[in-house]
């Protein structure tokens, strides 16, 4: 039986990984399952600087999911090769690093900066993140801007891009066309959801970011439906993701298009969740006399 | 820290809003440090997706048990549980008290309503006897009380309605305690934020030591969410630390009220 995925030039032994941001930098989880077992680590976003990241409160709980608004504090490109990168090195499990810039520029220079490091399985861009002012999300959604982004990294980098799509825009067609068209390898779908919610005692914004992104079972079917049109519109592999919280969620995903796919906000509440995902997606072959993983990409009968 | 699941012995009300929850936990049990904290899955018909912290009140053979009080969906749930019933639980989490050292200072424990809960271990395992000081709005807010005493701790309670203790807030007896002037002392704080606030600036007053265990909304509790974090002094300024891992307990003299 074959687990094994590719997403341009990198190899994942089986098509389950996490998503950026709830997987901390991997080392957080260590302790509670075996990251080698993961198809890769897909570690926070970093960009140039340290970044202190927004206001409490950063989550809030809503039915069927959770709003964060953390800010994408992190650590900074030298900070996270000082104090992430010794371990994640030595994982079997490649490691997809995650990277965002303020400016089109810092997107390249970030991308230069690792493709310098020896060992990183591939590089996401975040052009989707809903909480912060400056960059983030509105790279995802304007199509020139976003092959600029692209493009800069393309030319910064000979590693594997993974273009991290904004759900928030009217068609997700043009922006994966504009993201394949200028070098990405594959595209991740979806980001959170622009979202927020109100504390009716005391008339505030639940959020100290006021807005942020909705993640949980609750985004999955916005996700899969994201993917099934992504998947007509280009030939690059897509990493589905969104509210995945078991194996039968994850075929979902594989069978509207997605090559592989990442457990996001169920790690933080199971953080079993992804190995069972794998073990899962067995089983289901196995069943079905399916040999072959890639087998399930694409096979939802629309008619 | 370790996840597993755990089998509920018994999950009974204390007083008003109250329970304490003990389960069947040996692998976490058997690690448990004073102020450390379990993170509990609970199973629930109104969807409660979250995980929901709690500070580990007693750890003893193969058991550890909770007190908690039911402000929310996730803590009602949970007093809805009863014996035999499972949950997840990863434990034990973050770093705790500092155990007080023989013949070191004298602990003094400062605690608001459940704030008790993660003071008792670390009375029960120092090498010292110290003095408790609990606080809350009214008699039903003074849990385990008998408890510190039985360890032969002295307690001395404050209620705001007077209902149990001095009328006041809690803070009040320990000034007084520390204004008599009789050695050295180190407090160690858990309860809501404004009584930990008041403490770290009663510690700088009198300028002793203090410990608190911070109380913050908690996502995954391992660290990778940075949902939890709070802004700490560092060398040359401050950074967002995690609650769940660098914290529950921090140094009242790093902890920063306002940025």
């Amino acid at each position: 039986m074959n687990l094994s995925v590719a997403i341009g030039k990198l190899r994942m032994q089986n098509p389950v990984t996490v998503a950026s941001g709830t997987f901390g930098y991997g080392v957080e989880y260590a302790q509670l399952l075996d990251l080698n077992q993961l198809g890769a680590v897909v570690v926070k976003g970093i960009r140039l600087h340290p970044v202190a990241g927004n206001r409490k409160p950063r989550t809030a709980e809503v039915t069927g999911g959770m709003l964060n608004a953390i800010g994408l504090q992190g650590p900074g490109v030298e900070g996270f090769l000082k104090k992430y990168w010794p371990f994640l090195k030595e994982l079997k499990a490649p490691t997809i690093i995650n990277i965002w810039g303020a400016t089109i520029q810092e997107y390249g220079e970030v991308a230069r900066r690792l493709d310098a490091v020896e060992g990183v399985g591939a590089l996401e861009l975040n052009v989707s993140c809903p909480n912060i002012k400056e960059g983030g999300a509105h790279f995802g959604t304007d199509v020139t801007l976003l092959s600029q982004v692209v493009g800069a990294c393309r030319k910064a980098t000979t590693l594997p891009l993974i273009t991290k799509m904004s759900p928030n825009v009217p068609s997700i067609k043009p922006y994966a066309r504009a993201a394949e068209d200028s070098g990405s390898d594959a595209l991740s779908i979806t980001n959170s959801i622009p979202a927020m919610a109100i504390d009716i005692q005391t008339r505030r914004p639940k959020l100290g970011n006021v807005t942020g992104g909705l993640t949980g079972p609750c985004i999955k079917p916005i996700a899969l439906k994201l993917v099934w049109e992504a998947a007509s519109a280009v030939k690059i592999p897509i990493i589905g993701m969104g509210g995945i919280q078991n194996a039968a969620d994850a075929i979902e995903f594989m069978m509207a298009g997605a090559t592989a796919v990442a457990v996001g906000t169920a790690s933080f509440y199971e953080p079993q969740t992804a190995l069972q995902v794998i073990a899962g997606i067995g089983d289901f072959m196995q069943r079905h006399g399916i040999r072959d993983v890639r087998e399930l990409v694409g096979t939802v009968q629309v008619e | 820290m370790v996840e597993q699941t755990v089998r509920i012995i018994s999950n009974e009300p204390d007083a008003d809003h109250y329970f304490r929850l003990v389960v069947r936990a040996p692998r976490i049990a058997a690690l448990v440090q004073p102020g450390q904290f379990a993170h509990l899955r609970i199973p629930s018909p109104e969807q409660v997706l979250l995980r929901r912290p709690f500070s580990i009140f007693q750890a003893q053979g193969d058991t550890f048990s909770v007190l908690y009080k039911t402000v929310g969906k996730g803590t009602q749930a949970l007093s809805r549980m009863g014996a035999a019933e499972e949950l997840s639980a990863i434990g034990p989490l973050g770093r705790g008290f500092t155990l007080p050292e023989p013949g070191g200072e004298t602990p003094l424990l400062v605690a608001g309503g459940y704030g008790m809960a993660a003071l008792y271990l670390l009375a029960r395992r120092s090498p010292q006897k110290g003095i408790v000081f609990v606080g809350g709005r009214s008699r039903a807010d003074i849990l385990c009380e008998e408890e510190f005493r039985a360890l032969g701790w002295e307690v001395r309670v404050a209620t705001e309605d007077g209902s149990a203790g001095e009328k006041g807030l809690v803070t009040q007896p320990l000034i007084a305690e520390l204004k008599r002037g009789a050695g050295k002392r180190k407090l160690f704080a858990c309860g809501p934020n404004p009584m930990l606030k008041a403490v770290a600036g009663i510690a700088a007053d009198f300028d002793a030591p203090a410990e608190l265990s911070m109380d913050e909304q908690m996502c995954c509790g391992l660290g990778a969410c940075l949902t939890c974090v709070l802004p700490i002094k560092t060398g040359s300024g401050w950074e967002y630390q995690r609650t769940c891992t660098e914290g529950p307990v921090f140094d009242s003299r790093r902890v920063l009220w306002e940025v």
